[in-house]
C-alpha cells in the first residue's frame, strides 16, 4: 500500500467522511425517533415531600392504583418503598394509553415492566411519569430495578393487562386487581 | 531492581491482587443468581460481593493499573528520570492506605452500598473516607504526570511529546475534571450524611453529580487500552503506526467528549429534563468518533505491518501478522469485543431506546464486554509486554500467555452475551436471587447458567494471568534492552501547539462543563427540591 504523507492524510479523510456520515445517520435516527415517534425519555421535574407523601392529596393510600380520570385519561399510582410496591398488583386496559405515576418515600427505587418499553427511575423528592400502551394482556412483571436495600431482590408487583371490554372500573372510575 | 521498576511493580500488583479476588466475588455472584444452589447465598451477602467486586474492579485494579503504567511510560517514552519519585511513593501509600480502609468497611459488611453508592442509602464513614483516599493518591498521579512532560517540553522545546506520554497526561487531565463531580458528591452530601451531620440529602442532585463522574471514568480506564493501541501494538505486529497526527486527535477528543455526556446515566431519571438529556446525547455520539479513528489508524498500521509480512490480496495481511505474540493476539481479540460492546453502546445511549434496557442485565453485559473484556485484556498485554522490562527476566515462551487470553476472550464472550439477551427480555440488575417459580424468570435459567460458565472460564484465566507473572521468577535475567514504543511511518519532527499540550482543550472542556451540566446542576439550588431521609445500611437500615 501508498504511504506517503499525502496518502495517509487522504485516506484519513475519507475515513473521516465515513465516520462523519455514521455519527449522522445515527443522530437523525434519533432525531426522527424524539420528535416524529415523540420517544423520548420520561423528564417531567416534578417535585413532592417524600417525608410527607402519605399527606398529600395524589399519593394517600385511598388514591393509589388505577383510575379512570374525569376526562377519561387512566391514570396508574403507585408508591414503591423499602422493599414493596403499594399496590402490589395493578390493573391496566389493553390499547389505550396509560399514565404511570410513581413516587418514592424513602430510598432510589426504579421500576420496568417486563416485555414494554416502560422504564423509569423513582427518585425520592420526585413524581416519575410514563406515558405508554400496553398492547398484550396477561400478568407482566414490574420488579424494582434499582439497589434498594437488603430486600431489593424481593421487591415486585404485578401489572394485570385486561382486554378492554374486561376493564370495568367502579361508580368512582378506580379499578384494582381482583383478589385471587 | 531500580526505583522506576520497584513503584510500577508495587502499583501492578496491588492492581493485579484486587483484581484476583474481585474474579472470585464475581463467580459466586452469578452462581447466587442462577438457579443452582450457592453457598451463603443470602442478601447481605451478595450485596457485600457486588460491593467488593466493583470497589475492587473498577477503583483498585483501574486506578492502581493506570498509575503505575503511567510512571513506567513517563520515564520510558520520555527517556529522563521520572521527577518526584518520593511523591509517587506518597500517593501510592495514599492510595493503598485508602484501599484497606474501604475493604475493611466492606468486608465488615457496613458498606453494603456498590460502588456506585445510591444516597440516601449511606455506608460506613470509612468506606467514603478511603475511597476518597484512593482519589487523593491518583490526583498526585495526574500532578506528577503533567510535570514530567512539562519538564521534557522545557528541555526539548518544540519537540513533539511522545505520544505514549501525550496520551498519558491526556488521561491525567481527563481524571482531575472526572473526579470533581464524585468528590463534590461525597465531601459534601454523603459524607456529612454518613458522619451523621445532616439527616437529609438532595437526591437528584447527588445523582447528577455522580453522573458527571460516571462517564469519563470509564475512558479512564480505556485509556491505557488505546495507548497500546497506538504505541505497542503496531511494534509488536513489526509494522508501524499509520499516524501519529490522528493518534493525538483521538485522544484529545477522548478528553473532551467523554466528559460532559454522563447524563446519558440518568436517561431514566425525573430530575432532569429531555432538553439536557438531548444535548448530552448528543454530544455521546460524537464520543464514537475517537473511536472509529482510532479502529481505522490501528488496522491500517497492522496492514502496513501484514504486507510487510508478505500478506497479499484486500485480507491476506491479517492471517499475515503474528498472532503468535500476547500483544498482537489481545489487540485483535480486543477489537472484536470493543464490535459487540461499542454495539451495545448505541442502544444504551440512544435517547429513547435506552428505555428497552435501563438497568438490565444488557447493561451489565455492555460494560463487561467493554472494559471486563475489551480493555481488561489490553491490561494483560500490557503487563506481558513489560513485564519483562520489569523483572529484567527474560520471556522464555508466550504459549500459556495465549491460552490465558484466549480463556478470557471466549469467557467473556460466552459470560455476555447471554446477558444481552436476558437484558432484552427483561432481566432486572442488581438481584441477589430470582424467584425461578415465576414462568417468565424461569425461561431465564438456561442462560443463567450459560453465562455463568463463561464466569468460571474467566475466573480460570485470572488465575492462569497471575501464574504467568509468577512464573517470571523461574526465567532467566536476559540483557536489558531500552523499552521502545511504537514509531509513525512518518515520525512528526513538529505537531501544532494545540497538539502537544492541553491548554486550548481544557478551555472547551470548561466551556462545554459549563454548557452541558451548568443548569443541570444548579437547577437543584433554584428548584428546592424536597430532600430525602438517610437511611443507614450499616446500622439495620
Amino acid at each position: 500500500m501508498a504511504a506517503s504523507e499525502e496518502d495517509i492524510l487522504r485516506s484519513e479523510l475519507r475515513w473521516s467522511m465515513v465516520v462523519g456520515a455514521a455519527v449522522t445517520l445515527i443522530f437523525a435516527a434519533i432525531l426522527y425517533a424524539g420528535l416524529v415517534l415523540h420517544v423520548n425519555p420520561p423528564s417531567n421535574i416534578e417535585t413532592i415531600d417524600p417525608k410527607t407523601l402519605h399527606l398529600s392529596a395524589e399519593f394517600t393510600e385511598s388514591n393509589l392504583g388505577t383510575k379512570v380520570e374525569a376526562g377519561g385519561q387512566v391514570t396508574t399510582r403507585i408508591v414503591a418503598t423499602q422493599f414493596a410496591f403499594d399496590p402490589q398488583c395493578v390493573v391496566v386496559p389493553s390499547n389505550e394509553p396509560v399514565t404511570l405515576r410513581l413516587t418514592s418515600p424513602d430510598v432510589i427505587h426504579g421500576i420496568l415492566v417486563t416485555g414494554t418499553n416502560v422504564n423509569t427511575m423513582v427518585i425520592p423528592g420526585y413524581v416519575s411519569q410514563v406515558h405508554t400502551v400496553f398492547t398484550k394482556t396477561g400478568d407482566l412483571l414490574m420488579p424494582c430495578h434499582e439497589f434498594c436495600g437488603f430486600g431489593h431482590s424481593q421487591m415486585w408487583a404485578t401489572v394485570r393487562v385486561v382486554p378492554r371490554e374486561s376493564f370495568r372500573p367502579d361508580a368512582d372510575g378506580r379499578a384494582a386487581c381482583e383478589k385471587s | 531492581m531500580k526505583s522506576l521498576e520497584r513503584l510500577t511493580l508495587a502499583h501492578l500488583w496491588v492492581a493485579f491482587a484486587a483484581f484476583t479476588v474481585a474474579c472470585f466475588f464475581g463467580v459466586w455472584q452469578m452462581w447466587a443468581r442462577s438457579p443452582l444452589p450457592a453457598p451463603f447465598a443470602t442478601p447481605d451477602h451478595y450485596f457485600l460481593s457486588v460491593t467488593a467486586h466493583g470497589v475492587s474492579m473498577a477503583f483498585v485494579l483501574t486506578t492502581f493499573f493506570i498509575m503505575g503504567f503511567g510512571y513506567f511510560t513517563a520515564e520510558t517514552a520520555l527517556e529522563r528520570p521520572l521527577p518526584g519519585k518520593a511523591w509517587a511513593w506518597l500517593g501510592f501509600i495514599l492510595a493503598l492506605a485508602g484501599t484497606l480502609m474501604a475493604t475493611a468497611a466492606i468486608l465488615s459488611g457496613r458498606a453494603s452500598v456498590l460502588y456506585t453508592f445510591y444516597p440516601p442509602l449511606t455506608g460506613s464513614p470509612i468506606f467514603y473516607l478511603g475511597l476518597v483516599l484512593v482519589v487523593a493518591g491518583s490526583w498526585v498521579w495526574c500532578v506528577l504526570m503533567i510535570v514530567a512532560m512539562t519538564q521534557w517540553k522545557r528541555a526539548n522545546p518544540g519537540a513533539p511529546v511522545p505520544l505514549a506520554m501525550y496520551a498519558t497526561v491526556a488521561n491525567a487531565v481527563m481524571w482531575l475534571w472526572t473526579t470533581a463531580g464524585v468528590t463534590a458528591e461525597i465531601l459534601f452530601i454523603i459524607l456529612p450524611a454518613s458522619m451523621g451531620w445532616v439527616d437529609t440529602v438532595d437526591v437528584g442532585l447527588t445523582r447528577t453529580l455522580f453522573s458527571w463522574t460516571l462517564h469519563p471514568i470509564v475512558y479512564f480506564w480505556l485509556f491505557p487500552a488505546y495507548i497500546a493501541f497506538y504505541t505497542m501494538a503496531p511494534q509488536a505486529a513489526g509494522g508501524r503506526l499509520y499516524s501519529d497526527t490522528l493518534g493525538r486527535l483521538s485522544f484529545v477528543l477522548l478528553l473532551l467528549y467523554s466528559l460532559p455526556v454522563g447524563m446519558h446515566h440518568l436517561f431514566m431519571d425525573p430530575e432532569q429534563s429531555t432538553g439536557f438529556k438531548f444535548v448530552q446525547m448528543m454530544l455521546t455520539i460524537l464520543v464514537s468518533v475517537p473511536t472509529l479513528l482510532t479502529v481505522f489508524t490501528i488496522a491500517a498500521s497492522m496492514e502496513i505491518a501484514g504486507r510487510l509480512r508478505g500478506g497479499r490480496g484486500l485480507f491476506g495481511w491479517i492471517p499475515a501478522l503474528p498472532w503468535e505474540r500476547p500483544m498482537m493476539l489481545a489487540t485483535g481479540l480486543s477489537f472484536v469485543m470493543l464490535f459487540f460492546g461499542g454495539g451495545g453502546g448505541l442502544v444504551n445511549m440512544g435517547y429513547g431506546l435506552n428505555a428497552l434496557i435501563h438497568n438490565t442485565s444488557w447493561v451489565t453485559a455492555h460494560f463487561h464486554l467493554i472494559f471486563g473484556g475489551a480493555v481488561v485484556i489490553m491490561y494483560f498485554a500490557i503487563a506481558y509486554e513489560i513485564w519483562p522490562r520489569l523483572t529484567g527476566r527474560e520471556v522464555v515462551s508466550t504459549g500459556a500467555q495465549r491460552i490465558q487470553l484466549w480463556l478470557w476472550f471466549v469467557g467473556m464472550m460466552v459470560m455476555s452475551l447471554p446477558w444481552h439477551w436476558l437484558g432484552l427480555q427483561g432481566q432486572w440488575r442488581r438481584v441477589a436471587q430470582f424467584d425461578y417459580s415465576n414462568p417468565i424468570i424461569a425461561a431465564w435459567g438456561p442462560w443463567v447458567i450459560v453465562s455463568l460458565v463463561g464466569g468460571v472460564l474467566l475466573l480460570a484465566s485470572a488465575l492462569l494471568f497471575i501464574w504467568n507473572l509468577a512464573s517470571f521468577r523461574r526465567r532467566p535475567f536476559g540483557a536489558m534492552a531500552p523499552f521502545r514504543f511504537a514509531v509513525a511511518v512518518h515520525p512528526p519532527t513538529r505537531v501544532p501547539a494545540a497538539l502537544n499540550g492541553f491548554g486550548l482543550w481544557n478551555v472547551l472542556v470548561l466551556f462545554l462543563m459549563v454548557a452541558a451540566y451548568g443548569w443541570p446542576i444548579a437547577q437543584f439550588f433554584v428548584l428546592g427540591a424536597p430532600q430525602a431521609v438517610v437511611h443507614r445500611v450499616d446500622r439495620g437500615g
